[in-house]
């Protein structure tokens, strides 16, 4: 029996590897960890309520803060939220052009995560520099559609708010040809890097019990073997009409999630392209009064985000602001098996586990 | 600081003694949050001098050879502490970025620890359960210090200013230098409002003590 | 594509293990009584031809007269999906029973409706706030709680002490 003394450190909510403002408060037991209690609600900023004064339209760009890294996908669901609440089909063409958004902000996400992922891991500023670089032209492509950089308000219900400029296509072809290279480059220099393996190869098992039990979902669920994407199980505007692979792990460690995260951005890659060659023409948005009145009743569409499935539970009581928004946020989800993760783990590894998670604060708080 | 206690070495957590109790430790914060909302009922006043038409110098201010040393000192090379909360997070590091490079303005350095930084940038809204912390960490910077509001909802709450859990501007927790407004401000106008930041602290006489 | 249970078809396959169990069926959700709700919940997940093992989302309504409790089901397997909802009576104290014991991920959306909406889950292992700072006066999702003055809620967090 060694004499020990267990101690509790805590770790953020002001810490550079805590993807934001979470607070974890970890028993350790010199550097094992022996429980992990996250504490959540430093970015609470009561979207759901004050949704409740909105209007349907409104409700829109209040969602492009939640998922601030990836807002195309949650704005594109509340608009299938709202029109399923509502009844409004949106016309071939907007569907084609929310899918192309709705793949460039997966690349865009991921680009992200995979960056800040590698600077936690240690590998300060030069991966996230790269990618940020690939991102830039990303959202040079968002700007070149709706003018924003981060918070489009571009995909609302009944379509997108504006079609988009001539421009575009060129600028997506010469990305679509410039990216795959890129990608490869990264791959060769990072998937074999004894540091990267050291740090995620066998950190951070969930098992696939764990996963489901626990309501993991997008990279955390298919790392763990589950084959499980929403886009080829309950396919939303047309996904069901583009040939794409779902990448799925074996182990669910770090290191899975971390590719699996990468194989998806060159599944996106080919959607993108797919969906270019089929744009039909036609309107890019159906007729949709200012203030939409949904018959009384409610809707729950989920869709695949880049951190996992979004989800929207819209009740409606008939007038023109929601009688309750509800937003099934996938990073707040998956950190609820924390706890389970972290106990046993060094130190060391709660940053790397924590950073594989990909989680974003806007969404876990809301 | 408690007495050794045996413990076993099993994984798992079984066989250990909490060294704290989480349900004090959240009393003892929310104490902290619900004393900081009584307190917080005035913005702290705003330092003057960037009003349009009060750019230029008072007549009535001389500068000494060394206050402009120190001035150019101070502002060619300072530290921001990583504060970023919410979305302009993102633009905040995007603007560290090879395309729009604050490493140009000396600023590259984002320190995680306060007593090393010199600026603070607060991206993004702040909660009441956020502010004692905001509040804490902007103590513990060293002086000379300056506070960036950096978009709509540190200013003034953005579109969160009627909710019950936002700070309504961050003016109320700590005194704030300049008001960058966007949500979120692109790259280039963090860039320029670091830069009237700069041009703020080139006209500030060299001071002893805190301010 | 995956296929919704509807209300009549999820509470038949309910009945036929809890007669009692279903306390009302309106569209596609099965409304449950307080009491059988775990048995069912578990009864749900383990068999074989229903599995539901995926909590997609558990959330609550304020409905002014009742709270409603509202649980999203997903089953992987069968690509199947069901709703079930709970009522609780009651402004004071509300009080529904946790689903913990059955999937992990009921632990912090619970937390989650028992901090906005004040529902208490008997059962949770550690039912504490999770969104808002301890000793915040009330609890603002529910359609009374229309304060946002920081200055009066303060005022309130001291006259509830």
């Amino acid at each position: 029996m060694v004499t020990s003394n267990p101690y509790m450190v805590n770790m953020g909510p002001q810490h550079p590897s805590t993807h934001g403002v979470l607070r974890l408060r970890l028993v350790l037991d010199g550097e094992q960890v022996l429980r992990v209690e996250p504490v959540l609600g430093y970015l609470h900023s009561s979207k759901e309520k004050l949704q409740e004064e909105h209007t349907y339209l409104q409700t829109v760009p209040i969602t492009d803060r939640m998922d601030y890294l990836a807002a195309m996908t949650n704005n594109l669901g509340v608009s299938l939220a709202i029109e399923k609440l509502a009844g409004i089909q949106s016309p071939p063409r907007a569907e084609c052009l929310r899918v192309i958004m709705s793949e460039l902000q997966r690349l865009a996400s991921h680009c992200f995560a995979q960056g800040v992922f590698l600077q936690d891991l240690g590998a300060w500023g030069s991966p996230l520099m790269y990618f940020l670089r690939e991102r830039e032209q990303i959202l040079d492509m968002f700007e070149m559609v709706c003018g924003a950089r981060l918070t489009y308000n571009y995909i609302r219900p009944g379509g997108v708010s504006q079609d988009i400029p001539p421009q575009f296509t060129p600028a997506v072809n010469s990305f679509l040809d410039t990216f795959p290279a890129k990608l490869d480059e990264y791959e060769e220099l990072l998937w074999k890097n004894e540091i990267l393996r050291a740090r995620t190869v066998g950190v951070g098992v969930v098992s696939r019990e764990l996963a489901v039990s626990a309501a993991f979902s997008g990279p955390m669920l298919r790392a763990s073997g589950v084959q499980w994407d929403l886009r080829k199980q309950d396919p939303y505007c047309g996904y069901q009409n583009y040939e794409f692979d779902i990448p799925v792990g074996q182990t669910g460690d770090c290191f899975d999630r971390f590719m699996v995260r990468f194989y998806e951005m060159r599944e996106s890659l080919k959607i993108v392209r797919q969906a270019l060659d089929v744009l039909p023409p036609g309107e890019w948005k159906a007729a949709v009064p200012i203030v939409i009145r949904p018959p009384a009743g409610e809707a729950f569409q989920m869709i695949e985000s880049p951190r996992g499935m979004l989800g929207y539970y819209l009740v409606s009581d008939g007038g023109a602001n929601p009688w309750r928004f509800h937003v099934r946020a996938p990073s707040f989800i998956n950190l609820g098996a924390l706890n389970e993760m972290l106990v046993g783990t060094t130190m060391a590894d709660v940053v790397a586990i924590v950073g594989s998670i990909d989680i974003v604060m806007g969404e876990v708080d809301r | 600081m408690a007495e050794p206690r045996e413990v076993e070495l099993t994984l798992g957590g079984g066989g250990f003694t909490m060294p704290y109790d989480p349900a004090e430790e959240d009393r003892r914060e929310g104490r902290l949050v619900l004393d900081l909302m009584r307190e917080a009922r005035e913005p702290f006043p705003d330092s003057g001098g960037m009003l349009p038409g009060e750019d230029e110098t008072p007549q009535n201010v001389i500068m000494s050879t060394l206050d402009e040393v120190l001035a150019w000192s101070r502002r060619s090379s300072m530290w921001p502490a990583m504060f970023g909360l919410a979305c302009c997070a993102i633009e905040m590091i995007t603007t560290t970025s090879s395309r729009y490079d604050i490493s140009r303005f000396g600023m590259e350095i984002f320190r995680p620890s306060p007593r090393q930084a010199d600026l603070m940038i607060v991206a993004g809204w702040v909660t009441w359960k956020m502010a004692p912390v905001l509040r804490r960490i902007y103590d513990q910077m060293a002086e000379p210090k300056w506070v960036v509001a950096m978009g709509a909802s540190a200013m003034s709450g953005g579109p969160f200013v009627e909710t019950y859990s936002v700070v309504p501007g961050v003016n109320l927790i700590v005194p704030v230098d300049v008001y960058i407004p966007g949500c979120p401000p692109r790259p280039e106008a963090l860039l320029a409002g670091l830069m009237k930041l700069q041009d703020k602290v080139a006209r500030e006489k060299h001071r002893h003590g805190a301010r | 594509m995956t296929a919704v249970m509807t209300g009549p078809a999820l509470a038949e396959a309910i009945q036929g293990a809890f007669p009692t169990a279903v306390a009302e069926v309106y569209g596609d959700a099965v409304v449950l009584d307080a009491a059988a709700l775990v048995d069912v919940c578990q009864f749900l997940k383990d068999a074989p031809d229903l599995a539901f093992d995926y909590m997609a989302s558990l959330t609550a309504v304020d409905y002014l007269d009742y709270f409603e409790v509202v649980y999203h089901l997903l089953s992987l397997g069968h690509n199947r999906s069901a709703v079930l909802k709970l009522r609780c009576y009651g402004r004071k104290a509300p009080h529904a029973p946790s689903v913990t014991s059955v999937w992990k991920a009921a632990d912090f959306q619970e937390r989650e409706v028992f901090d906005l909406f004040g529902i208490g889950f008997d059962g949770h292992p550690d039912l504490r706030r999770i969104m808002l700072f301890e000793g915040f006066p009330g609890h603002p999702l529910r359609k009374d709680f229309l304060e946002f003055d920081h200055r009066k809620i303060a005022a309130m967090a001291s006259e509830a002490e």
